[in-house]
């Protein structure tokens, strides 16, 4: 059974529909790419899966939890982490302070502890910084934050969304190292991604997105060497 | 009266105008919004205290500790049902509802104890502090300003470094990224009402106190100068809401002693003016462009 199912999703700003019907599924250790163009709906998609953003109709499931009737700030206890477009750290705060809101829905201070260590081990450059304002952080150290913030809530699934956006290519690389690590420790990602080429390279499964609607979708690997997607997204 | 008494006198209002601007600051800092109501939460804080003492009888410490109960209350209750539904709707829709509510508070009291002004009771009774030849400070000054420094400083640390604090933080900066860490934003902006209404309680002792009758507008003057408090601090600045607080009361009280007394609000006013004109977001403001 797929630990996230979608189904027939319609998600509308106003009178515009930005999201067509759009139905995935991830099941539970698997990497799945969302790809598209710009403005293709793919934030929007994942915003109206953590409950940012209500849905018009359609059906989102998460382990058997109906999405659509859980405000947003109920999901992340269910197991869902969410690293959003454009990081959104909280500037003001220090690099602990943001963890430690990643922990925000945990009672148990071991547990806490803990989550921050495996998050330090994982990016040691945060630890040399935790007292730094995380505002005055470089790109590539706010996305780390960001990804650390999420997953000190031990997340079953993390939602990332463009976690490349704006970075050096050496940086690109490394992230998509750390999105491979964590994949590997047991933790389920659904990733979008304008890196299309990136994306697919380490994902299991990929659905492209056109404007609102999943025009394709299948194994990475294939869409890898499909001519439709290289010449759309892989720029060959 | 000596030029120190006078400034002191000017530190008492202001850390008065301070209680309040605190209000508006983390309201506006958590919920984006002008709650023109403020103000008259702290008149609606004056007539409880009074109708505990001067009309039930009641021990003083209970009417205080049963104003800032109902003062919170009333916060809360109209935030859910005044504020709440607007969420989504336009900032100018806001405004004129919290307009509404000021109007609504007024008139209720109005409706209850008539338009005349009521004496309030003689509450504080801290003895006047000699020091020196010439400088005497009142025992209300004196007893106001050390409570609000007390306030002040559990409120700062509270925010440093309590979870509920943080989560004020974050919900400040990025509504939509704090829903995701899994806090309840309705549930913060709740309690910064609550927090908000409580301080004005206890600035409507004080402020009613130090000018001995109150009536159902008796909340509109000290709202008003606590608001321009908190824009000249910056709105959304706590220690600028302090700043601002502190400033205004000692400025208008100077004005008043060597210039004005109907002047002073003018020259509070052109103050106000000239330092927005050289720092638009206030003295402690951040100066950061609106996101959207
Ligand atoms: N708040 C909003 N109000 C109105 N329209 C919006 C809003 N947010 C997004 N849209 C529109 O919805 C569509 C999908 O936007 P979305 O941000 O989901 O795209 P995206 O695939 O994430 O694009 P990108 O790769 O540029 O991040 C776009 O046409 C966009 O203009
Ligand atoms: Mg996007």
């Amino acid at each position: 059974m797929a630990m996230l199912k979608l189904e027939n999703v319609e998600v509308c700003y106003g009178v515009i529909k930005a999201v067509k019907g759009v139905s995935l599924e991830v099941n539970q250790g698997e990497v799945v790419a969302l790809i598209g163009a710009n403005g293709a709906g793919k934030t929007t998609i994942l915003h109206t899966i953590t409950g940012l953003i209500p849905a018009k109709s359609g059906k989102i499931e998460f382990n058997g939890h109906n999405l659509l009737k859980t405000p947003a700030h109920k999901i992340v206890s269910m197991g869902m982490a969410h690293v959003p477009e454009g990081r959104r750290v909280f500037q003001g705060l220090t690099v602990l302070e943001n963890l430690k809101l990643g922990a925000y829905t945990i009672k148990n201070k071991a547990q806490i502890s803990e989550s921050l260590e495996r998050v330090y081990q994982r990016f040691p450059r945060l630890k040399e910084r935790r007292n730094q304002i995380a505002g005055t952080l470089s790109g590539g150290e706010q996305q780390m934050l960001a990804m650390g913030r999420a997953l000190m809530s031990s997340p079953k699934i993390i939602l990332m969304d463009e976690p490349s956006m704006g970075l050096s290519p050496l940086l690109v690389n490394e992230i998509f190292d750390i999105i491979k690590e964590i994949s590997s420790s047991g933790t389920t990602v659904l990733l979008v991604e304008q890196n299309a080429k990136k994306a697919l390279s380490i994902a299991n499964r990929a659905y492209v997105l056109g404007t609102g609607r999943i025009t394709l979708e299948g194994n990475a690997q294939e869409l890898l060497n499909n001519e439709a997607i290289k010449k759309a997204y892989l720029g060959e | 009266m000596s030029f120190l008494s006078q400034l002191i006198n000017g530190l008492s209002v202001g850390s008065i105008y301070a209680l309040i601007a605190l209000g508006y600051t983390m309201v506006y800092g958590i919920a984006k919004m002008l709650n023109f109501a403020h103000g008259d939460v702290i008149m609606v804080g004056a007539y409880t205290i009074f109708t505990a003492v001067s009309m039930l009888g009641l021990d003083y410490w209970i009417a205080i500790i049963l104003s800032v109960v109902f003062c919170t209350v009333l916060g809360i209750v109209i935030e859910k049902i005044a504020y709440k539904p607007l969420r989504k709707a336009s900032p100018l829709t806001v405004l004129i509802t919290a307009i509404g509510v000021s109007y609504l508070l007024q008139n209720i009291v109005l409706l209850i104890y008539g338009s005349h002004q009521r004496p309030f009771p003689k509450i504080i009774s801290v003895k006047s502090i000699k020091i020196g030849e010439n400088l005497v400070i009142s025992g209300e000054a004196f007893f106001t300003m050390v409570i609000t420094i007390v306030i002040m400083i559990i409120l700062t640390l509270f925010i440093k470094n309590s979870k509920t604090g943080r989560a004020m933080v974050a919900v400040s900066e990025d509504k939509g990224a704090a829903e995701l860490m899994g806090i309840n934003v309705n549930r913060i902006i709740s309690i910064t009402f609550a927090i908000g209404s409580g301080l004005a309680a206890i600035a409507g002792l004080f402020f009613a106190s130090t000018y001995g009758f109150i009536g159902p507008y008796s909340g509109a003057m000290p709202g008003i100068k606590a608001f321009i408090a908190a824009v000249l601090g910056g709105i959304g600045s706590i220690p600028g809401a302090m700043l601002g607080g502190i400033l205004l009361g000692v400025v208008e009280g100077l004005s008043k002693a060597y210039i004005s007394t109907e002047l002073s609000d003018a020259i509070v006013f052109s103050i106000l003016i000239v330092i927005l004109l050289f720092k638009p977001s206030g003295l402690l403001g951040k100066n950061v462009t609106e996101k959207v």
